[in-house]
């Protein structure tokens, strides 16, 4: 299929592989830090770590939205389906989190709660105008790819004064997460970042360059595919022989240094930085998600349903927080692949197709110690 | 959650913004809000039903040469 499989091939890969191989200093250890949950999913499915020389290590980054956000804000979710009779709509990717006591989404819905699936936000305004009587709430994550689609669906709803339609708004940032990763008072250490791939399309490349400079670590902008991610190891392992760090960008075909001005300014219209906002691994952050302005507040739904702040701490022995931060690995968690699998899952890194616990599980790493 | 597909535009209905693209010869629905000037046969990224940009034909040729050279002159 165009541009997938040409992204594939194998006597390429083998190519790159030599390249990277003889391109890796063997007296230095590469650590890559794959900030997009989407690389790491890629690297297990194609075995691109098999390719890489012992040296060149990645490590798994906070880039899932799924796995990031805090156990207080799924249980909010649940009570807004379960105490004021909303009929809630999410992407599938939440609904078997584990909230509260183990429920979930999913189990909230079984019990009776009107909760439901949805690909697009326009499928969320399609319902809300097929229930005019009743309160429809989409519960928004994720990061500068899908702030974008929640932003349309409210501008929309105004223009059509849909007024049964809210958002339950966890958009996070990913320059703040990085920025947290890399001010850690125990910073784990990293060499170089393969840049995300498809929240790059929107914020552009030059969001990373200040992190390039400050904190002295080259970006590499790579695309999803399993050669696009070699090709971007290739290109960082290039940067730190050579003592550079700047921003590259090898999805070029989708990415530029700007970014999708109109998705930004649609954000900017809509959206305002929360002071702080709670990622589970990471804590609070300040500036690192978005909530709705003042002028779309009645689109608003944590001001319309008054939420209150829950605090839930994580099931016990689940290693997702180090995980996300990228000072632990899922062969690390005594409960991976025993009491903790896809079926029934203890943490969100085993929930989310694109977590590193998942991808570990998926691709049979349950017993290999990678550093 | 953060995977996006290509896929080529095949419709386009003006009035709505809304257009009919082709994922892996699977038809499926896509908001063309967040692009400007999509066109009948460009390849966009879709991600959650939204085109969030257009893939860049001679950008994907560029990289896939640089794979090609890289396999050439592995020391440079
Ligand atoms: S294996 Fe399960 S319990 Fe352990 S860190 Fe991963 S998700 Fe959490």
């Amino acid at each position: 299929m165009k541009y997938i499989s040409e992204f594939r091939q194998q006597d390429l890969a083998r190519q790159l592989a030599r390249a990277i191989a003889q391109t890796a200093d063997p007296d230095r250890h590469y650590r890559l830090m794959e900030f997009c949950g989407g690389h790491t999913h890629a690297i297990f499915r194609y075995g691109v770590q098999d390719l890489m020389p012992a040296n060149v290590e990645f490590i798994h980054g906070p880039g899932c939205p799924v796995c990031v956000l805090p156990t207080g804000r799924i249980e909010n979710a649940i009570q807004l389906a379960e105490r004021h009779d909303v009929i809630l709509c999410t992407y599938a990717d939440l609904m078997r989190v584990p909230a509260i006591g183990r429920n979930s989404l999913l189990k909230a819905k079984a019990g009776g709660c009107d909760i439901r699936m949805v690909y697009s936000t326009q499928d969320v305004l399609k319902i809300a105008r097929e229930n005019p009587g009743r309160p429809v709430v989409f519960f928004a994550i994720g990061f500068e790819t899908t702030t974008p689609p929640t932003a349309v669906a409210i501008q929309q709803a105004q223009a059509k004064r849909l007024t049964n339609f809210s958002v339950f708004c966890n958009h996070v940032l990913t320059p703040a997460a990085m920025q947290a990763i890399l001010d850690a008072p125990q910073p784990v250490s990293i060499d170089a970042f393969l840049g995300p791939s498809h929240v790059s399309t929107v914020i552009g490349s030059q969001a990373y360059e200040p992190f390039a400079e400050r904190y002295a670590k080259p970006v590499v902008i790579a695309g999803f595919e399993p050669l696009d991610v070699m090709q971007s190891a290739l290109m960082l392992i290039r940067q730190l022989n050579e003592g550079r760090h700047e921003v590259e960008n090898e999805y070029s075909r989708a990415v530029t240094r700007q970014g999708n001005l109109k998705a930004q300014a649609l954000m900017r219209e809509i959206f305002e930085l929360r002071p702080q906002f709670e990622w589970r691994g990471l804590g609070l952050i300040a500036d690192s998600a978005l909530k709705l302005k003042a002028d779309y507040a009645d689109f608003d739904a944590e001001q319309r349903f008054n939420l209150p702040a829950i605090q839930a701490a994580d099931v016990k022995g689940c290693e997702c927080p180090a995980i996300l931060r990228g000072a632990k690995k899922p062969q690390d968690c005594k409960l991976l692949g025993t009491v903790c699998t896809p079926e029934n899952p203890m943490g969100s890194c085993m929930v989310s197709s694109e977590g590193a616990c998942a991808a570990y599980w998926s691709y049979g790493r349950l017993s290999r110690k990678s550093g | 959650m953060c995977l996006a597909l290509p896929a080529q535009i095949i419709a386009i209905d003006p009035d709505t913004e809304m257009a009919t693209a082709s994922v892996d010869n699977v038809k499926v629905e896509v908001s063309l809000a967040l692009v400007d000037d999509v066109a009948v046969g460009d390849y966009v990224l879709v991600h959650v039903g939204y085109a969030l940009n257009k893939i860049d034909e001679d950008e994907a040729l560029k990289t896939l040469g640089l794979f090609a050279e890289a396999g050439l002159t592995p020391n440079s």
